[in-house]
């Protein structure tokens, strides 16, 4: 079988927004974008002026039909490319891009549901992927989302999870694992089995769950959602390393 | 890395250079890191050692089997190698123990490897499709160890594939057999976009590199 090349496109950034202190989403116009499926990711590659390159992955977090392809970069400490596009780039600059990468942590409306979808920081961006593809090709599918974030400050997203939570058929939880205010009316602390078994669907209704999020947090829910008895083919998962860049 | 001609330079992009004795040994568009990260599909199988065993097949044939203690007796080697993550990272002078490939043909009584290519399967029902030439002359090992201790499961433990010249995630982990085939063909990756040989030095990342 013989395929083409995914090429390298150009991508020119058209708007950044800072969701928290340091995640930021990217929205971009790529010449010649085929497309994607929600879930998937991009590899950026930065340029020097002197022809010094680098390379990382970054999760797409706009529908399949949005005009503009959007990602959300967080700040890695000590990283190369993330501090570039946190705080440097800007509108009008340009960088290159190859995709769209990935076809496990996908979903399409053939796949149904229920959903669960599971994101811890800024694992929410392929799931707000998801998110709009489902409100958009399938908004009668059953979801849930469940987003553990550890401040209040650290929501990201935080218009769209109120945009979700009025769509009948999708509830949000989110819940807070550090420094929760005495009036916050959500859950408290790192998701596990007890929380799953509240607000997720039972095993009996054969979900399919997504758990995007830093590998501890995706170790722990993955687990939890086999202990409460889901088939371990029944949940896909990203996973971001402990920091991922260093050196 | 030298630019593309048509790569546009990304305005006040500076990015931190190699040192030389580094950039020999990282292949293009990785980067180094001191964490190991864990990248799988699915949750983490746990399997008893009571239940493991370890496997080489030939369509339904088995041609060997060793059971955890019987694994343990054979001869058991230590390497240091460098690993490449197709997600970018490369870590340097990673040390695992295991058992070669050479060792397992030899144990199985095997003097030529019975076709040119494998499929290796894991629980969790993930496999990858690997050149039987990659595999021989100390080039391929099942580990059972990481920097001197037990490989964790997250890491793929009890036991993974280790071919660290090939991008890592040829490298199955929770690996419970080869199964010797006859054409080569993809496996759960390399059905899903991703290269079917995948040499970090040629950057064969996707499908068409």
């Amino acid at each position: 079988m013989r395929v083409p090349r995914l090429p390298w496109r150009t991508a020119e950034i058209v708007a950044v927004r800072n969701e928290t202190a340091h995640a930021r989403s990217l929205a971009l116009r790529v010449e010649g974008w085929p497309g994607h499926a929600a879930g998937q990711h991009v590899d950026v590659r930065l340029t020097a002026a002197d022809g010094y390159q680098a390379q990382r992955s970054y999760s797409i977090s706009s529908a399949p039909a949005a005009a503009e392809l959007e990602l959300l970069v967080d700040y890695v400490p000590d990283g190369e490319v993330s501090p570039y596009l946190t705080h440097e780039a800007r509108v009008g600059d340009r960088f290159e891009l190859r995709g769209p990468i990935g076809g496990y942590f996908i979903w399409t409306a053939a796949y149904g549901g229920p959903l669960l979808l599971v994101a811890g920081g800024s694992g929410i961006a392929p799931l707000a992927s998801i998110l709009a593809y489902r409100a958009a090709a399938a908004p009668g599918i059953a979801t849930h989302l469940l987003y553990s974030a550890r401040t209040a400050e650290d929501i990201i997203f935080k218009e769209r999870l109120e945009a979700w939570k009025e769509d009948p058929a999708l509830a949000v939880s989110v819940t807070l694992t550090r420094n929760v205010a005495a009036d916050w009316s959500g859950y408290r602390g790192r998701i596990d089995a007890a929380m799953l078994h509240e607000v997720a669907f039972a095993a009996s209704k054969s979900p399919l769950a997504y758990v995007c999020g830093p590998t501890a947090m995706v170790e722990h829910v993955a687990d939890a959602l086999v202990s409460i008895g889901y088939p371990a083919g029944r949940v896909r998962t990203e996973r971001f390393g402990p920091t991922g860049e260093s050196t | 890395m030298a630019a593309d001609e048509k790569s546009p330079v990304s305005r006040g992009f500076v990015g931190r250079r190699r040192s030389p004795a580094q950039a020999e040994r990282v292949p293009p568009g990785q980067y180094v890191t001191l964490d190991f990260p864990i990248l799988s599909a699915g949750p983490t199988p746990h399997t008893p050692l009571e239940q493991w065993s370890f496997a080489l097949q030939q369509g339904t044939q088995r041609l060997a089997e060793w059971s955890w203690p019987q694994f343990q007796a054979l001869k058991q080697t230590p390497v240091t190698v460098d690993i490449h993550c197709v997600t970018k990272w490369s870590k340097l002078d990673t040390r695992w123990v295991g058992v070669t490939f050479d060792t397992l043909l030899e144990a199985a009584g095997l003097n030529t490897p019975p076709t040119s290519y494998v499929m290796a399967y894991s629980d969790g029902g993930y496999t990858t499709n690997l050149p039987v030439a990659d595999l021989v002359n100390g080039q391929a090992l099942i580990v059972t160890k990481f920097d001197g201790t037990p490989l964790a499961p997250g890491h793929g433990g009890p036991a993974r594939l280790l071919v660290p010249h090939l991008y890592f995630w040829k490298s199955a982990k929770w690996v419970r057999g080869l199964t010797f085939i006859t054409e080569d063909k993809p496996g759960f990756w390399e059905s899903l976009g991703y290269h079917m040989y995948g040499d970090p030095w040629k950057e064969q990342r996707y499908a068409g590199d």
